[in-house]
């Protein structure tokens, strides 16, 4: 190369300040590191890193302190919705954010979940789907698809023992205290453009106090999948995508 | 005709899932033979064609790609 | 001026809530403690302070609510009876890990299970010896009026966030549904919070803050614990209240604490009038525990009958402090039961000056 490119006029893409300068803890490949880093990076555009209170949940991402760099609580397994009920509350026009995996919102969460966006709490959800349990170390989720094999699920998911892979999201989109359901991904460049463009459109209509905005991420687990991370995310496109289709799935009405 | 672009890696963060090579429309980018101190192979440039599209920074998982483009 | 009313025990607290200047309730119907979120549901003290009042979907949710409101730096309380207790046990232990300020209240029925809605003290060992997991202690302060749940708000709210620790108001079915004279104290502005533990939004040019109760490391998680130890040993230095009537010259003594001290008290009295020089030893705080009143005057008593509304689980913190000095026997009805003063009695004379 003739010249030299790497010169602070030309920097056209660096790590946001809304996050941390720690190494997450995440196993390579994994999309719970893109999917903090655009919501951080909507955090640090829309200039709220000051209005901003997270809430973090338990599984992978119990940690997501260490990484948001926002002021943020450590709820207990399934109750982050709870928790941010009560932060909203008392802090109406703080913007706040839960973030939270398929055991914590859609198992031992359902009912934190459900009635806090029946009660229309003017909350952002970030879901993060990959059909199981990662921390713990592969275990069955609620949302493991059919057939799928899991730790306790050994011989693959049979639905007619070990229930069917549930849509939490359709569910909650039926609730009137849902305002915004989005259903996005992280893999490939286009897609981490529009989930992060779903995000930062959550975020603002927190400022409406019209309801609870809700963006899913479908995503992987190459750990706990036993796959490397390219192969993980073929296989969610031709496995999960089909199951949890992407899009909106309710949009306001009223916009 | 694309404008030229640059990549910078942090290597020691990199946890070479090589999610960023197959995201690059240029090829630029593979695993290194080397490891870092971590034993992941990390993310190399292994030519010029970059054109500072973002693509593998915004697919990077752990935010180690910055990226530049000539004005 | 002094404000004078006749008040249910669990309005009188409610009301007594708004006036502590509290910022949050969150809360679950549950008899016999419903009238608190009724009375506050009621009273509008959104209106009045700009307190939030909320009915959260279960018990588990309300505490959880709490820990969020509680994380801001906020005044925040719940208020259950002892299986919706139960419930919020995990919550406790989050909140006590994480060392934030709350108010909790158990308005006591009787157990074990759903049980019975009627007045007990059997959930001592769960609010004084931990109830959910992890070395952990509440503060746990115990009326014996309407006064006094109305007071030990104010005390309970002050407690918690000099010690950053829940405090736990031990009352029962009795306090809670009985209508008494009540002096109420004056509106307290509520305060916005200012603390650096606190998630109040990040400060420009600062570290972040951020609320939890994990360390993963082992070296990391006993720091935690010993400096929740130092904090307790503190608690216990400070924050004993107990009450002494007619211990000077007392050769027996009873002890009880809540409804039951009362009821201990006509016993007491019935005593006097038969020419037994008995006291009543009546703890307020059930922890940190009166131990060195105990061990003090169990140097000069012939024994001490410890009377509950349970199988006898305040005895064990009595004979611990006793340490083997004179003799502690129990006397209880439980599963609902209240004990009569007659049979007070009789278990004194039969247990411990007959036996």
């Amino acid at each position: 190369m003739s010249e030299n490119l790497i010169t602070p006029e030309n920097l056209v893409y660096q790590k946001t300040e809304a996050m941390t300068d720690r190494i997450l803890h995440y196993c390579p490949g994994c999309g719970h590191g893109t999917a903090h880093r655009i919501l951080a990076e909507v955090i640090e555009e829309m200039g709220i890193q000051e209005q901003t209170i997270g809430v973090a949940p338990v599984g992978c991402s119990v940690l997501a302190y260490y990484y948001f760099n926002v002021d943020m609580q450590e709820a207990a397994h399934g109750r982050a919705p709870a928790v941010a009920t009560g932060i909203k509350r008392v802090f109406p026009d703080k913007y706040v954010f839960t973030y939270q995996g398929d055991g914590d919102l859609a198992a031992i969460g359902t009912a934190e979940t459900i009635h806090a966006i029946n009660r229309g709490e003017n909350i952002l959800i970030v879901f993060i789907n990959n059909g199981i349990y990662g921390m713990t170390g592969g275990q069955m989720a609620p949302t493991t698809l059919q057939g799928m094999k899991s730790s306790t699920s050994p011989f693959g998911r049979d639905t007619k023992t070990m229930g069917s892979p549930l849509k939490i999201t359709e569910l909650i989109a039926q609730l009137p205290g849902a305002y915004f359901v989005t259903r996005q991904a992280v893999h490939k460049p286009a897609n981490v453009r529009k989930a992060k463009k779903a995000i930062k459109k959550a975020m603002e209509y927190q400022k409406l106090n019209k309801g609870t905005c809700f963006v899913e991420i479908v995503s992987n687990c190459p750990s706990n999948w036993k796959m490397t991370p390219v192969q993980s995310n073929k296989w969610m496109e031709e496995n999960m995508f089909p199951f949890y289709p992407l899009g909106d799935i309710k949009v306001p009405e009223d916009k | 005709m694309a404008k030229r672009g640059d990549v910078v890696i942090d290597i020691e963060k990199c946890k070479g899932c090589e999610v960023c090579v197959s995201a690059c429309p240029q090829e630029v980018l593979a695993l290194a033979p080397e490891v870092n101190k971590k034993g992941y192979h990390y993310a190399v440039k292994v030519n010029s064609d970059c054109t500072g599209c973002t693509n593998c920074a915004i697919v990077c998982p752990d935010a180690v790609i910055t990226v530049y483009r000539e004005k | 001026m002094k404000e004078l009313r006749l008040m249910k025990g669990n309005e009188a607290l409610a009301e007594a809530a708004i006036r502590a200047g509290a910022d949050a309730y969150f809360g679950y119907p549950i008899t016999p403690q419903s009238e608190v979120i009724e009375y506050l549901m009621a009273n509008k003290p959104e209106d009045r302070t700009g307190m939030v009042v909320l009915q959260a979907e279960s018990e588990i949710a309300a505490i959880n609510m709490v820990y969020g409101a509680a994380g801001c730096g906020k005044k925040a309380m719940t208020s259950s009876s002892s299986p919706g207790m139960s419930l919020k046990q995990e919550g406790i232990s989050y909140i006590a890990g994480a060392e934030l300020p709350c108010l909790l209240v158990n308005v006591v029925r009787g157990g074990p299970g759903l049980g019975t809605i009627q007045p007990s003290q059997s959930d001592y060992f769960q609010s004084v010896k931990g109830g959910g997991h992890g070395d952990y202690k509440l503060i746990v302060l115990a009326p014996a009026t309407v006064q006094e749940s109305v007071d030990y708000v104010k005390l309970g709210f002050e407690l918690a966030f000099k010690y950053r620790n829940p405090v736990m108001i031990q009352s029962d079915g009795i306090i809670g549904q009985m209508m008494e004279k009540v002096e109420l104290f004056e509106q307290m502005p509520r305060v916005e919070p200012d603390y650096d533990w606190a998630t109040l939004g990040k400060k420009k040019d600062q570290p972040s803050t951020f609320i939890t109760s994990l360390q993963l490391q082992a070296e990391e998680q006993e720091k935690v614990n010993l400096r929740l130890q130092a904090k307790y040993r503190e608690i216990e230095k400070n924050e004993v209240l107990f009450e002494e009537i007619n211990c000077d010259d007392a050769e027996y003594l009873f002890t009880a604490f809540g409804s039951c001290a009362r009821i201990t008290r006509k016993a007491m009295e019935m005593a006097r009038a038969k020419g037994i020089k008995v006291g009543l030893l009546r703890p307020q705080t059930l922890y940190p525990f009166p131990t060195e009143a105990f061990s003090k005057i169990a140097d000069k008593v012939k024994g001490i009958l410890c009377v509950e509304m349970n199988a006898g689980q305040m005895i064990e913190d009595v004979r611990l402090s006793v340490n083997g000095k004179t003799r502690v026997e129990h006397f209880g009805r439980f599963g609902g039961m209240i004990p009569n003063p007659d049979e007070i009695l009789n278990a004194l004379e039969q247990k411990i000056i007959g036996g």
